[in-house]
């Protein structure tokens, strides 16, 4: 049991990062479905990163996983960037624009990590990086018992996953540049009217999504795998994408359900291979439970209709000042 | 030459792509002052006031702030100058409170919610607002939502507001609290802009007054040395007869009747209480309320688009509660409602006049088939044989999937003949029309299918005054040919003038009918508010007609 929910927390954060990367996006207005794809390109990112900088004779474990981090934060800050640009600029339709860059981010990915990181032995190279530093945690974890084994026996990825979902949540309530951007998310022509750089803050605030959704590839690929990297990464890190889409919904855009939520849907998603014994066919319908989930809590939230639970007003639109 | 004016506008200029907003226009505002801007619909008044504030970025021309030329290329620098706008569609975010509003933006200091709300109740306290800081503004009243607005200007810094229409949706009481405020705020040293096309809040409120018209400057004048004949000519650029005809006709039997109508809005909450009513054919019922007060709920369902919950709609006697739009349509009654947006209901933008002509009648098409005629001396057989044949010939015939574009080209080729609209052809999407032909082409269609309930929400909405009067002309056509008329409005002195009887509604309940030449404006304006109830003081039900089509069976649940 206390490795189940150890496990639970370990694959969690990899919805947490997506999930408050996907929240902080939405609440500047903008529906990003790209997050599947972005999420493998920080993964593409973040293996070629920790490729370089284990090329050296004696790699130190914290550049190591520091470089991961910068490179998954940069390729996928990079999709990002270009998904802002088509909808915020271009105010091309979010939607189309989303899906296109997770059928691009996918395929980058699967040429990415075949054809360029994983060549001349990368994959020990990486296996070893995932094991021991990326998997280094507090020592003595272990010996405190369930509380040491669920909590203390992670990697940094799960502490820096639940700080940014803490201080995503802190912001967005109790800070003004939090207001602020409720505000745009809510109706962009009323934050221009009182002087809110609106452009400006929804290309942070999309470009930043994205970054911190793309440290997810990073984590499922260095942390929840130990760095083993399958040919067909691309796939697994995509399902785990929607699931973070649907994670959105499921917490009401609140970061801070987030966290609870993630470990939720992390049960979920290991239920499967945890429980001995059952058919191909039960294993599919156990897979199927998160969706089925996301969709009654839509349910009872558009029933309930409580305003504070619905998503912002403005998703999906896009903004133009002189609009009439 | 010796005067500094606070605020200075010189050859200004806007276009949209080739028409132009506003074209070569200068005036200027002194400190202190309270400036009118009067001018028509679509006059180019909230475009020009939108550059001030930053909104828009003028094509041509300079702004001077205290002598000096100022650049005002975003909100942000509109409130460095201290301009501040509040919008005739407010600017707010329902899920916020009052003060989180209030502080949204830029600059400021922190954001503590003790705090602000202190400061907030503070400014409310000064100029005599009343305010609370912590209520949400989707639980706020209109009037509350618009103090709001004027509060967030003030807690900016402003020191030149500029007002949007603000009394488009307030009772006239409401109208002179407001005007309290601006007189404290005046005297406060704070000058004020109201764009407004409303003449007697002019004289009330304004010291000066300047006048655009399509687009360009007239002049300005001192309030006190004009009058509300001499502005209205300046607004329309000659002299005209203020007056709507009222055709005399003899009324027919109620055509509609309501009885204890109960709807409920999309929120949930009453709509419409209690409310009965009737119409005569050839008569004009006008409904008068302040905006949101139900007359939307009440069109829709007359129209069958929205669940009656309780009580009854009778067309000649019969009721039409539960049926669908569909079969309410073809009894007769039709409705045109024009929204604030003007496109929202009742056409497809993207679609062309003609298509949108077919919206309505789409399904009558038929191929044509007629019955094969029974023969003398046939065997049983045959004749059953035959039956069969035409059954399903009728079948085919009723669900004939085409559609038929000719004759609706012709429909629309007579609605923009008939009501003289504009457009370059009938296959003209009518998105690209102006807001009064895209209005005309909506009534047109209606007015098209002979109906003899017409219920029509606003129908002048943004129109300058010729086509408000083609429109009123139209109107008085179809109650001559004995029509009945519901006309929701929003101008008091219009409806007083065009509708033969008046039904004032304060959220929801009737607060009584009158005869539109035996009541005034102040009358209206109580019952609007809810001061009065004719209803209650008259001890009587109202809107029950004494030669009632609704049978003595007691059909409707009382």
């Amino acid at each position: 049991m206390d490795n189940f929910l150890a496990s639970a927390i370990s694959f969690g954060v990899i919805f947490l990062f997506g999930c408050v990367g996907e929240i902080l996006t939405e609440k500047s207005g903008h529906l990003n479905l790209g997050i599947p794809g972005i999420m493998c390109v920080g993964a593409a990112g973040g293996c070629f990163g920790v490729r370089i900088a284990m090329s050296g004779s004696d790699p130190s474990g914290v550049l190591v996983v520091i470089t991961g981090i910068l490179f998954a934060l940069l390729f996928a800050g990079a999709l990002g960037a270009v998904y802002a640009f088509l909808t915020v600029s271009l105010r091309s339709n979010q939607n189309v624009t989303g899906l296109a860059c997770t059928i691009f981010g996918a395929g980058f990915t699967s040429f990415f990590i075949n054809s360029v990181v994983m060549q001349n032995g990368a994959d020990s190279l990486l296996a070893k990086a995932g094991q021991q530093f990326f998997g280094a945690h507090i020592p003595g974890a272990g010996d405190l018992g369930w509380f040491g084994t669920i909590f203390l026996s992670h990697g940094v990825r799960v502490y820096l996953a639940i700080v940014i979902a803490v201080v995503a949540a802190v912001v967005l309530r109790y800070t003004k540049v939090g207001l602020n951007l409720r505000a745009i998310g809510e109706s962009p022509a009323t934050a221009d009217a009182v002087g809110i750089n609106v452009t400006g803050y929804k290309y942070t605030f999309i470009v930043g999504g994205a970054a911190i959704a793309g440290l997810g590839g990073l984590c499922y690929v260095m942390g929840y795998m130990n760095g083993v990297v399958g040919s067909t990464v691309d796939q697994t890190i995509q399902g785990i994408g929607w699931l973070s889409i649907a994670l959105v919904i499921f917490t009401l855009w609140k970061p801070a359900l987030a966290i609870l939520g993630s470990i939720v849907f992390g049960m979920l998603y290991i239920l499967s291979s945890r429980i001995t014994g059952i058919s191909f066919v039960q294993i599919q319908l156990l897979n199927l439970v998160p969706y089925v989930v996301t969709i009654l809590v839509l349910i009872v939230t558009s029933i309930v209709g409580h305003r504070e639970t619905q998503p912002p007003a403005s998703l999906g639109l896009s903004y133009f000042r002189e609009d009439r | 030459m010796g005067e500094t004016f606070l605020l200075e506008l010189k050859h200004i200029s806007k276009y949209f792509g080739s028409v132009a907003a506003n074209r070569d226009i200068s005036f200027s505002l002194k400190k202190g002052e309270i400036l009118a801007l009067l001018g028509e619909n679509s006059s180019g008044k909230t475009t020009l006031m939108n550059m001030l504030s930053g909104i828009y970025y003028p094509d041509e021309g300079q702004i001077f702030v205290n002598g000096e030329e100022v650049v005002i290329s975003s909100p942000q620098d509109a409130f460095r100058h201290h301009i501040g706008m509040v919008h005739q569609h407010f600017k707010l975010i329902d899920i916020f409170t009052a003060a989180q509003n209030i502080v949204l933006g830029p600059g400021g200091k922190g954001y503590g919610v003790r705090r602000i709300n202190d400061e907030v109740r503070a400014i409310a306290e000064k100029y005599g607002f009343e305010i609370d800081p912590k209520k949400k503004v989707y639980d706020m009243s209109v009037s509350e939502k618009q103090t709001v607005e004027i509060v967030k200007v003030l807690y900016r810094g402003a020191d030149i507001l500029i007002l949007d229409e603000p009394t488009a949706v307030l009772t006239p009481q409401e109208t002179e609290k407001l005007f309290s405020v601006m007189r404290a705020m005046k005297a406060d040293g704070k000058s004020i802009i109201i764009i407004t096309h409303k003449l007697h809040e002019v004289m009330a409120i304004s010291d000066r007054v300047a006048v655009l018209r399509k687009g360009e400057y007239i002049g300005c004048v001192e309030t006190n040395e004009t009058s509300e004949q001499a502005l209205t000519e300046m607004m329309v650029g000659q002299k005209v007869e203020l007056n709507i005809e009222r055709p005399k006709t003899t009324f027919d039997k109620p055509i509609l009747e309501i009885r204890n109508l109960c709807v409920r809005s999309d929120e949930g909450s009453r709509a419409i209480e209690d409310l009965s009513c009737f119409i005569r054919g050839g008569e004009i019922l006008g409904v008068a309320g302040i905006a949101g007060c139900g007359q939307r709920e009440l069109c829709e369902a007359i129209a069958g688009l929205r669940k009656v919950e309780s009580g009854g709609i009778y067309h000649e006697g019969e009721s039409i509660v539960g049926r669908s739009p569909k079969e309410i349509a073809a009894r007769g009654v039709a409705m045109s409602f024009i929204p604030e947006d003007r496109l929202g209901m009742g056409l497809a933008p993207s679609m062309s006049i003609t298509d949108n002509m077919m919206l309505k009648n789409y399904s009558d098409h038929r191929f044509g088939i007629r019955p094969l005629a029974d023969k003398e001396g046939d065997r049983p057989f045959a004749k059953r044989c035959r039956r069969a044949l035409n059954r399903v010939g009728a079948f085919v015939d009723r669900h004939c999937p085409f559609v038929d574009r000719k004759s609706a080209r012709a429909e629309a080729e007579r609605v923009i003949k008939e009501l003289d609209v504009s457009t370059p052809s009938t296959e003209t999407p009518v998105r690209r029309l102006s807001g009064g032909n895209v209005q005309k082409v909506l009534l047109g269609r209606e007015i098209l299918t002979d109906p003899n309930v017409l219920i029509t929400a606003y129908p002048v909405r943004g129109l300058d005054i010729n086509s408000s009067y083609l429109i009123y002309d139209i109107l008085n056509r179809q109650k001559r040919a004995g029509a009945g008329i519901l006309f929701i409005g929003e101008d008091l002195d219009v409806m007083l003038e065009l509708c033969d009887k008046i039904m004032v509604l304060c959220h929801g309940k009737m607060m009584g009918v009158v005869h539109a030449d035996k009541t005034g404006k102040e009358q209206l304006g109580l019952m609007m508010a809810g001061a009065l109830d004719l209803a209650e003081e008259k001890g009587k039900p109202m809107g029950v007609a004494k030669d009632s089509q609704i049978g003595e069976d007691g059909t409707w649940n009382a």
